[in-house]
Formats: structure tokens, C-alpha cells, sequence
């Protein structure tokens, strides 16, 4: 089902009694989810993804807007005709019911043509734990289960009467972390195997950036940027969504553009342009460089110098840690290959702590924006 | 599944059922209010109807259009209205601070002190809780009879003191400091009194406010045992008072100047309530009962 | 930390003393009075032990139409109620607006005088030479006779009693039920619209079980506290309810130890006894359903 909301805003009447302005929680979302994919909405908490949800659920009406389901505009449609399935944050299972009771209910409610008889009822709520392999359990009560079973059971509750959309509130939030990174991929493969549209919302980018097909990136209310998670990530749109995805964070650093140079400090990265090959005005910017973005300064090369606090050798990667006053960032976290071990370590024997490090830069790890707005200002190294 | 065409009535049928549910509700809860409070209406207008109004009224009025406060004269002169209250005030004082010494000190000893054999004394305290005081009252009866304290505030007070509950509650709220501050006060050379005194019962003032009002209100309303063991009128409660009002003074039928008498007592226990309902529902709500 | 055996005790002594002489002594003395026979209050003798007391107050008419009036009191009053208390609640809980003020309305009558409203009743529901009363102008414009509910015939002395005691009970009951539904969590609800369940099976099928160990105590607790009924009924039919044909078990083991009758505490303890045996009974077997329906999470 594809799911199509047009200029859709949500305000909430002010509980400050002061401030008479409303609340604007979802403001003037439009975009369309295509049919059978997985979308992950993400934002910081806060920023009105759960409410977004609960617009699509109808536990809330929009106070502007439309929403479609495939053709159909269910804008003010009650809860109970819209056929979503919801998984809620802490699962909602109800405590008196076993496994197999919960399953069930949802189809319980089917009235008319749809009611069901009881075996019926019961091969499909089989079909449903099956579906994400809790079949085992159907006699247990929920608080027999682990935050991971009860998960599932929630997933299977929401799945067994067929919904076209299926939403997950934060569904990985009370799970520890090593459930975490399974069950994630286990939503992926149901959704897969479903093919049911489906929508969940986080405040995890990773979890976002791994199982979705697209992320929705939105702060305050505001969508900030839409798009595939890869593409998101190497191309984001302003400063927030560059801050708010991959980990380590980005690197920021107040930095300017003079005589067509990128400087930060007394240090020039490289010359720059704008994409058509005009002159981009001198001004402040703020830069933002991906750890990966380092290249480690052969000899006394490289166009930046960082003052060394700490080397991590992890494996595969080496996270070499320093500083800059001009970062915005506690600390520069650079990503280097383990190949380069030898020389970093040197460099830390040689000087001790709080020596000179060296880099170049990748340039397309490199983002710009504007200080004033945060809009990404794009450019070409020359 | 529906089609699209359906849609606007389902949402207009959604609407309209909420919206009737809703008026449903508030009907049924304003029904109930009315039953609530129409007693207290009625008291407060045949309070102030006279006596001859009242009595030529074959069909009642719901307002009166000459209110008179002679009732409230007749309640004070022609029956010991002041003197039951009087009563009951000093023995809902007297019972109400004694019970708060007892109750404070027990609760103290359950949370604070260690001693040998404190969990099967805490254990037996809470087995008393499920001893009817029907089943005692007997008893207690003829003791304070054979001690002739009949028709003595020793004989009301005495076995009303005690309440297994409250020390239960107290206990549990004492309980919630931390340690520290006991050996900290230690430490300092603060005595256990002094700690009691100075420290505990600050911190819980609001759960001794609570069982306060509580045991306050249990004794103005209380009724079996005064009636058992006062058969004097210079002794009687407002409860027993009023029955006796009913059964022997104002000649029986003068209903207005007895709704008046009714009044004056109810009063005092609805200005407390009003200003401390919601410490007085948080109470009941934690397991108290009609005492 | 360092045993402070005396000390802790002496804090205890006052407690230990009022409920020793108050509530422990006099619970074992009931029993021993219960089969003293012949017990005299005024020479405290005696002249046999065994079950004549238990014998007399089974055979004794008062007795007996004390035991019918509290089961028909505890059959009409603790289903009605505690259903009428769950309707409220349930509606108190639906509301914004207002909530509040409802609430505290309906807990009025907990913090009043019961025998002084009951007398408030009594002139609502009484029928006089000068008057009909309220309630029967109220029957009236529905074309039903006049009728004395407090002196006329027993099913409307009864109807009185039960309507009164309804009243008195129903503020703790909907405290009790109004913070149990609070307590049970929107998303339960949300999820149970989301899968399209009407009111009526969200209610019966959530709501209840998530409710039911409130619900249940507040039957155990009605169902005790009905047996035990006495202040209402003295409230509106006064002192000798004897007489009005309106006594209660509990009324009649005050009757028995005092008053009309004049001091019989060994029959009152017998009495007693057997109320409380009652009660005990109903108890274990409510508890005895409660493991089959009451959901503890």
C-alpha cells in the first residue's frame, strides 16, 4: 500500500498557559512512501516522529492535511477502519492473555463477512508465530517472555489480520544491545517476507541507516531530509542531518572560504569552487569532515595539524583521537587503515602526548555549510 | 474491505457515537452528583425553613423564599447541641493526639530500632489488623464497665486510641529514609528521641497530616462505642446527640430545627474535607476503610 | 548496628498495652464468654460451660430476622454498588473536563456524619399526616401510590436501607476504582483500536482483568463491611430496630449487650461469633473464585 500525505501539520494547544502559541509538532510533512518498502523515521526524541506516527495509526486527526492510503484519503479515518498494525514502544501485550490469546485478538474483532471461526482463527495466529518463530510459546503468559519474545509476539499481533501498513514505535528501544542488532535484522527479513509496507520510528541513526530501504530525517517537526540511508549519509542536506547521522560523529570546525581556499585556521585544506565553476564568496563556513575523511600526512606532509591526545588500534581500523581550537567537537576522531600503525605509533613515541598530527583530507568527506543557515553550500576541489 | 465511497460515513458514524458516549457520561456522572448532594441541599433548606412553613407544606417547596436562622438558635437553646459538640470536640482531640503519640513511637521502633524478635512482633501487629472491633467491642464493654468508666471520656477515649493500620502506614513511610541520616545524626550524638523529634517526623509530616485527618474523622463520626458506654447526656457524641434529638427533643416533629442541629455538625468535617481533599482521598485510597 | 532491645520495647509499650487490653484480650475473652452459660454481668458468675448461648441466639426470632435482613441487605448492595461504582468510574475516567469537581463531589459523603445524613433521608423518604414526603412526589408523577418507607411495609423499610447504605458505600468504592482504572496504561487501549475492538469488548476484555485484583477487594471489603451493617439502619429507623422489624446481626449483638434488653454479653458474644464465622466463610470462598478470575500481574 502506498502511503501518500499531502501538507499534513499537527499542532497541540500550548500547555503554558503563558505562551498562547500552539505547538507545532509535525509541520507540513509531504512526501510519499512507496509501496512494500521500509521506512525508518529518525530524529532526536522530541521532534515529533511519534506523533507523525500516530497520524498515520488515526490516533490523532492532522489539523491540516491529507493522508492516503493508496487511493483512499483516510485523513480523518477512526483507528479501528484504517487495517494498520501497530507495534507499540513497550509492546502493549496484554498482561492476562497468553501468546496465543494475544495473536488472536486482533482477529477476534473481525465482525460480518470477515469473522472467523475458531480454528481458523487459531492456524492463522499459528501462521503468524511462526512467521517470526515464537510458535514454541503460545501457551506462556507475556511475563514469561524475554523483552526479545515479547517483541515478537507484539510483531505478530500487529501482522496476523494481514495490515497494509505496518508502524513500529521504537521497536528496538527496551531490548539490550545485542538483541538489538539481532532483532533488527529479524524486522528486516519479516518485512521481506510480508512485503507489508512498513514505517518504524528511532532516535538510533545506526538502527535507521542499517534495515531501512529509506530514512526520514526530521527534527522539530520538520522534515530535514528524505532519501536512501547511503545516500543521506554522503550527501546530507544541512548541517543537522550531517551531525545527526554516522558514528563516530562527523568532525565540525569553524572554518572560512578565502581567495577561493578552504582554510580552517592558518591551515588551507584545498581550493575550491562552486559545482558550475563560479567563484564561491569569500565568507565564514562551518566544515564538516567524516572521521574516514583523513588521510595520514606522509613525512612532515598534510594540510592540517592536529595536536595528538590518544591512538586506538581496533583490528581493521586505527581511531587516531586529537584536537583543534577550531573544532566545534570535544575531540577529532580520524579513522585511518590499521596499515598505518607503525608510523602513528612512532609519532607517539617520538613526542609523547600532545604532539603534531598530520592529515590530508578526502574531499568528498568533506561538507560545507553555511554558518549562518546550516544549508550545505556545495562545492568542487579544484 | 471498505471502499473509498464509504468512508465519509464511517467517520461521520464515528463522530456521532463518540460524541453521544460523551453526553452519555456526562448525564450518568451529573445524575449521580445530584444524588450525592441533593441530601445536602435538602438539609441546608429545611435548615432554614420555619417551623411553620415547613409544616404547612403538604407538598414540599425546593426553595423557600423567607429563610430564617431560628432553627439554629432552637439547636443551640432547646437541646445540649453545644455540649455534644463541645464533647465531641475534646474527645476527637484527646483520642486523635494520643493515638498520634502511640503511633508515632511503635512506628519509630518497627523502622528505625533493631531488636530481638522485631519480625514476629511486626507480624503479629499486622494480624491484628483483621480482628473486627464488632468482636471486641464485648469485651472492651464490660471492662470499661467493670473499671466504671461508664459515662467518662477515659471510658470513650481508651479503647478508640489505637490503630493497627496507621502504625502500618507510618512504619512504611518511616522506613523510606535513608540510613545515612540516622548514623549521621549519630554520629553528631543526636539521641533516638531527638532524631525522632527532629528529623523523621519532618520528612513525613505529610503521611502524619493524612492519618491525622483520618483518625479526626473517624472519631466525629464515631457511633457504637459512644452510644454503648454513655447513656448520660452531659457525655454524649454528636452521633448518639442527634439521635437522641431525634428520638426525644424538639417534640419530635419540629424536622426543620433538627435539620439545623444536623447542619452544625456535618459542617466542620465538609470545611476539612474541602480543604484537604486530596490528602484525605490519597489516604482512604491507600487502603483506608469507613472507620 | 548495636541491638537496643529494651529501649525499642519501651517504644513499643504503649502500643502493646492499648491493643493488649483493647483488641488481643477481648478477642480471646469473646470466645470464653460465648460458652459461659448463664453468665450474670452484675455477679460475674457463671453455672456451666457449653453451647446454650450459641443454642439461644439461633433459636431466637429477633435473631433470625436480624440474619435475614443483613443477607437480603449484603444480596442487593454490594453487586449493585459495586457495579453502579464501576459505571462512574469508568465514566470519570473518560472525561477532562470536570473530572476533578466529580471526583470530589462523590467522595463527599465519606467525610459525613452517617447518622446525621440518614436522618436527612429519613424526612426524603418518610410519609407523615402533613406530608407524603419527597420521594413519594416523585412516585407520584409516575402514578405510583403514596407508601411510608419508614414506617410502612418491610420491602420499603428494606428498599430505604439499601438505597441508604448504596449511597454511603459508593465514594470509597469509586476512589478505589477510579485510581485502578488510571492505573491501566493508554497504549493498551491504543493498541486495542488500532485492532478495531468495539467498547464493549475492550471493557470486558481488558479493562476487567486489568482491574480485577482492585475490583475484587473492593468486593471482599463490600461484602464484609455489608454484613457488618448497623449505623445506616439506626440512622433511619432509630434506636429499637427491633421493633421496625429492621435489625441487623451486628445491631443485634449491641441490642443483646445493652439497652432494650439489658446486658446479655454472653449471648452477644455467641452472636458474634457466628456473624463472623458467616463472614469467614464468604471470605474463603470469594478468595476461592478470585484464583480463577483475578488476574496479579
Amino acid at each position: 500500500m502506498k502511503i501518500t500525505l499531502q501538507n499534513v501539520t499537527k499542532k497541540f494547544p500550548s500547555r503554558n498557559k503563558k505562551v498562547r502559541e500552539d505547538v507545532i509538532a509535525v509541520n507540513n510533512f509531504d512526501f510519499e512512501i512507496p509501496d512494500g518498502k521500509l521506512i525508518g523515521l529518525l530524529g532526536p526524541s522530541g521532534c515529533g516522529k511519534s506523533t507523525a506516527l500516530n497520524l498515520l495509526c488515526g490516533l490523532l486527526n492532522p489539523t491540516e492535511g491529507r493522508i492516503f492510503f493508496g487511493d483512499d484519503d483516510v485523513t480523518n479515518l477512526p483507528a479501528e477502519n484504517r487495517g494498520v498494525g501497530m507495534v507499540f514502544q513497550n509492546y502493549a501485550l496484554y498482561p492476562h492473555l497468553t501468546v496465543k490469546k494475544n495473536i488472536m485478538f486482533p482477529l477476534e474483532n473481525l465482525k460480518g463477512a470477515e469473522k472467523m471461526t475458531k480454528e481458523a482463527m487459531e492456524a492463522k495466529a499459528l501462521e503468524a508465530a511462526r512467521l517470526v518463530q515464537i510458535d514454541g510459546l503460545m501457551e506462556r503468559k507475556p511475563s514469561e517472555l524475554s523483552g526479545g519474545q515479547q517483541q515478537r509476539v507484539a510483531i505478530a499481533r500487529a501482522l496476523v489480520k494481514v495490515p497494509k501498513v505496518l508502524l513500529l514505535d521504537e521497536p528496538l528501544s527496551n531490548l539490550d544491545a545485542r538483541l538489538r542488532l539481532q532483532t533488527r535484522e529479524e524486522i528486516r527479513r519479516i518485512q521481506k517476507e510480508t512485503g507489508v509496507t512498513t514505517i518504524f520510528v528511532t532516535h538510533d541513526q545506526e538502527e535507521a541507516m542499517s534495515i531501512s530501504d529509506q530514512i526520514v530525517v526530521m527534527e522539530a517537526g520538520v522534515i530535514q531530509q528524505i532519501g536512501k540511508p547511503q545516500d543521506v549519509y554522503d550527501d546530507p542536506k544541512n548541517l543537522f542531518v550531517a551531525k545527526f547521522l554516522g558514528t563516530p560523529p562527523i568532525n565540525v570546525f569553524n572554518g572560512r572560504i578565502e581567495k577561493d581556499g578552504l582554510w580552517i585556521g592558518q591551515d588551507k585544506l584545498f581550493d575550491i569552487a562552486a559545482p558550475d565553476g563560479i567563484q564561491i564568496a569569500d565568507q565564514p563556513v562551518t566544515i564538516g569532515i567524516r572521521p574516514e575523511g583523513f588521510i595520514l600526512g606522509e613525512g612532515d606532509g598534510g594540510a592540517l595539524t592536529f595536536s595528538l591526545t590518544e591512538v586506538e588500534v581496533m583490528g581493521r581500523d586505527i581511531t587516531v583521537v586529537s584536537a583543534h581550537p577550531d573544532c566545534q567537537n570535544v575531540e577529532i576522531r580520524s579513522i585511518i587503515s590499521s596499515e598505518n600503525r607503525e608510523e602513528v605509533e612512532a609519532l607517539m613515541e617520538k613526542t609523547g602526548t600532545a604532539s603534531a598530527v598530520r592529515f590530508d583530507v578526502k574531499p568528498h568527506k568533506v561538507h560545507i555549510f553555511s554558518t549562518e543557515t546550516g544549508q550545505r553550500i556545495y562545492f568542487t576541489a579544484k | 474491505m471498505t471502499r473509498p465511497t464509504d468512508f465519509e460515513t464511517i467517520e461521520k458514524k464515528a463522530r456521532l457515537r463518540s460524541r453521544s458516549i460523551k453526553t452519555v457520561t456526562y448525564a450518568l456522572l451529573a445524575i449521580w452528583a445530584i444524588v450525592v448532594l441533593f441530601p445536602f441541599y435538602w438539609m441546608l433548606l429545611t435548615s432554614v425553613k420555619s417551623y411553620s412553613a415547613y409544616s404547612s407544606e403538604y407538598v414540599p417547596k425546593f426553595y423557600t423564599l423567607a429563610p430564617t436562622f431560628q432553627n439554629y438558635v432552637d439547636a443551640f437553646t432547646t437541646v445540649p447541641l453545644a455540649d455534644y459538640f463541645l464533647n465531641t470536640v475534646i474527645f476527637t482531640v484527646a483520642t486523635t493526639a494520643m493515638m498520634l503519640v502511640v503511633t508515632v513511637l511503635a512506628a519509630f521502633a518497627f523502622a528505625r530500632l533493631d531488636f530481638r524478635g522485631k519480625d514476629l512482633a511486626f507480624t503479629l501487629f499486622l494480624a491484628l489488623m483483621m480482628i473486627p472491633s464488632e468482636l471486641v467491642i464485648i469485651t472492651n464493654f464490660v471492662t470499661i464497665t467493670d473499671l466504671e468508666l461508664r459515662n467518662t471520656f477515659m471510658g470513650l477515649i481508651l479503647p478508640s486510641v489505637t490503630s493497627v493500620f496507621y502504625i502500618y502506614l507510618l512504619r512504611e513511610n518511616f522506613a523510606q529514609i535513608p540510613d545515612e541520616l540516622y548514623y549521621a545524626a549519630k554520629v553528631d550524638g543526636t539521641s533516638d528521641l531527638k532524631y525522632l523529634t527532629k528529623v523523621m517526623i519532618p520528612i513525613c509530616r505529610p503521611t502524619i497530616i493524612t492519618i491525622t485527618i483520618l483518625k479526626v474523622i473517624e472519631c466525629w463520626n464515631s457511633y457504637v462505642w459512644p452510644r454503648l458506654i454513655t447513656d448520660e447526656e452531659a457525655y454524649f457524641l454528636v452521633s448518639n446527640g442527634i439521635q437522641e434529638i431525634r428520638e426525644n427533643g424538639f417534640g419530635r416533629e419540629n424536622i426543620p430545627a433538627m435539620m439545623a442541629a444536623v447542619v452544625v455538625i456535618s459542617v466542620p468535617l465538609i470545611i476539612i474535607f474541602l480543604i484537604f481533599h486530596k490528602k484525605i482521598m490519597e489516604g482512604v485510597a491507600r487502603g483506608g476503610t469507613k472507620g | 548496628m548495636e541491638r537496643n532491645n529494651m529501649k525499642a520495647w519501651l517504644y513499643l509499650l504503649p502500643a502493646i498495652l492499648f491493643l493488649g487490653a483493647f483488641l488481643v484480650y477481648p478477642l480471646i475473652d469473646v470466645f470464653i464468654y460465648s460458652f459461659e452459660e448463664g453468665y450474670n454481668s452484675a455477679s460475674q458468675t457463671y453455672h456451666g460451660v457449653g453451647l446454650y448461648n450459641y443454642s439461644y441466639v439461633l433459636h431466637d426470632p429477633y435473631f433470625l430476622q436480624a440474619v435475614k435482613n443483613t443477607f437480603i441487605l449484603v444480596i442487593f448492595t454490594v453487586p449493585i454498588s459495586t457495579g453502579l461504582a464501576l459505571l462512574i468510574s469508568a465514566g470519570l475516567n473518560s472525561i477532562k473536563k470536570l473530572k476533578e469537581l466529580f471526583q470530589t463531589v462523590f467522595f463527599l459523603p465519606y467525610v459525613t456524619n452517617t447518622l446525621a445524613v440518614g436522618l436527612v433521608f429519613m424526612i426524603l423518604f418518610k410519609k407523615t399526616p402533613y406530608s407524603d414526603g419527597l420521594m413519594n412526589l416523585i412516585l407520584g408523577l409516575f402514578g405510583m401510590g403514596p407508601v411510608d418507607f419508614i414506617d410502612g411495609p418491610y420491602w420499603a423499610k428494606m428498599f430505604v436501607l439499601c438505597f441508604y447504605t448504596v449511597w454511603v458505600v459508593m465514594p470509597f468504592k469509586i476512589l478505589i476504582l477510579t485510581s485502578a482504572l488510571a492505573s491501566v496504561k493508554q497504549d493498551y487501549y491504543n493498541a486495542a483500536k488500532i485492532d478495531g475492538t468495539s467498547r464493549l469488548r475492550t471493557f470486558t476484555r481488558i479493562t476487567l482483568p486489568m482491574i480485577s485484583p482492585s475490583l475484587f477487594y473492593l468486593i471482599i471489603t463490600g461484602f464484609i463491611g455489608a454484613f457488618k451493617a448497623y449505623s445506616d439502619a439506626v440512622a433511619l429507623f432509630g434506636t429499637n430496630l427491633n421493633a421496625a422489624e429492621m435489625n441487623t446481626i451486628v445491631g443485634y449483638v449491641y441490642d443483646m449487650l445493652y439497652g432494650n434488653s439489658g446486658g446479655y454479653p454472653s449471648y452477644a458474644s455467641a452472636a458474634a461469633i457466628i456473624l463472623f464465622s458467616i463472614v469467614l466463610t464468604i471470605t474463603c470462598i470469594n478468595l476461592l473464585i478470585s484464583r480463577k478470575h483475578v488476574h496479579y500481574s
